[in-house]
């Protein structure tokens, strides 16, 4: 029985050894397949979890996923170390080592462009979040004692609510114009659900940030000035990612949508 | 703070990237399956998920 190839990134050849304890997604340790300037870094899976179905199958299993996106993550993390690696999206499965190369050739050009644009970045991503401790909480749990109270204690929350989200938009938008000064291109995701992110607040910026390495302390510092800027309004970074948000050809274009932000 | 070692790193970070970032290769001779399709199942597979050990936030009882 022969396997399938996934493909975790494409990238120029190197010469550090890449750490010898990774194993990639199923288990298998990753290699490298050369083809003229680029190398794949793919590792073996087995047909009966990576064939099209059971693959489908295994997407909508959240336990599944994690330890699949990890594996994926993993693996980038330890292609960082020692180069910039085009990272492919999760999923990418080949039927054999010939349509890797295929696929290699076929895109050698493009693949070549890109990663002489990524070199030496690093991803960035920078959220923000309106903490529901911000809105404005009666002092004294008013006792509703009419109707009319009722509404005007309503309509009293409304506005502090919706002066919070004015306020958090402010500042999501200048946040987002100081740090795209210091990156080379940014994108914006689609905000994260805070039900499915488990983090508390509402996401009002999810974007990320093609930074140089070597600008990355400064963009660092830059980010944790902005931390407590705000009362009631959070701001995260992770990172530093590979470039999976600029892997795409055409720079400053393509901002991802489709996943609705809250749905509350 | 510190530039790199950054460990916990959170599923719906990751999946923002490994499911709507990364270079989408399409063709026959690979088996990935459309973007769509992508974007729907983290969402699907995360809700379910959500639903199974947490009531939703929304879900308010009569």
């Amino acid at each position: 029985m022969t396997g399938l190839r996934y493909v975790y990134a494409v990238c120029r050849p190197f010469d550090a050894p890449l750490q010898s304890q990774i194993t990639g997604v199923g288990g298998a340790p990753p290699r490298l397949l050369r083809h003229h300037d680029l190398i794949a870094v793919v590792s073996e899976v087995p047909e009966r979890d990576f064939a099209e179905q059971p693959l489908r199958a295994h997407l909508e299993d959240l336990d599944w996923l994690t330890e699949t996106a990890h594996a994926h993550q993993n693996v980038i993390d330890a292609l960082t170390v020692v180069t910039t690696p085009l990272p492919l999206r999760l999923g990418t499965v080949f039927h054999d080592d010939s349509g890797v190369r295929v696929m290699l050739e076929a895109r050698e050009e493009g693949f070549l462009r890109t990663l002489d644009r990524l070199s030496g970045r690093v991803e960035w991503g920078v959220k923000v979040y309106a903490e529901p401790e911000a809105e404005e909480q009666p002092r004294e749990p008013a006792k509703v004692t009419s109707g009319r109270d009722y509404l005007r204690q309503r309509r009293r929350s409304r506005q502090a609510h919706e002066e919070m989200w004015e306020k958090a938009d402010r500042f999501a938008r200048r946040l987002h114009e100081t740090l795209s000064e210091c990156a080379e291109d940014t994108r914006l995701h689609a905000p994260q659900n805070s039900a499915l992110s488990g983090a508390p607040g509402r996401n009002v910026l999810n974007a990320a940030y093609l930074v140089p390495r070597r600008n990355s302390e400064e963009f660092v510092e830059l980010v944790d000035r902005t931390k407590n800027e705000e009362p009631g309004l959070r701001v995260e970074l992770t990172g530093p990612w590979a470039a999976y948000s600029f892997s795409g050809e055409e720079p400053g274009d393509r901002e991802s949508d489709g996943m609705s932000g809250e749905n509350s | 703070m510190t530039v790199i070692e950054r460990r916990e790193v959170a599923l719906v970070d990751l999946l923002d990237r490994l499911l709507a970032g990364g270079v989408v290769i399409t063709g026959d001779l690979t088996l990935r399956i459309a973007d769509v399709d992508l974007v729907r199942i983290d969402l699907n597979a995360l809700i379910s998920s959500v639903n199974a050990n947490v009531p939703a936030p929304w879900g308010g009882s009569e």
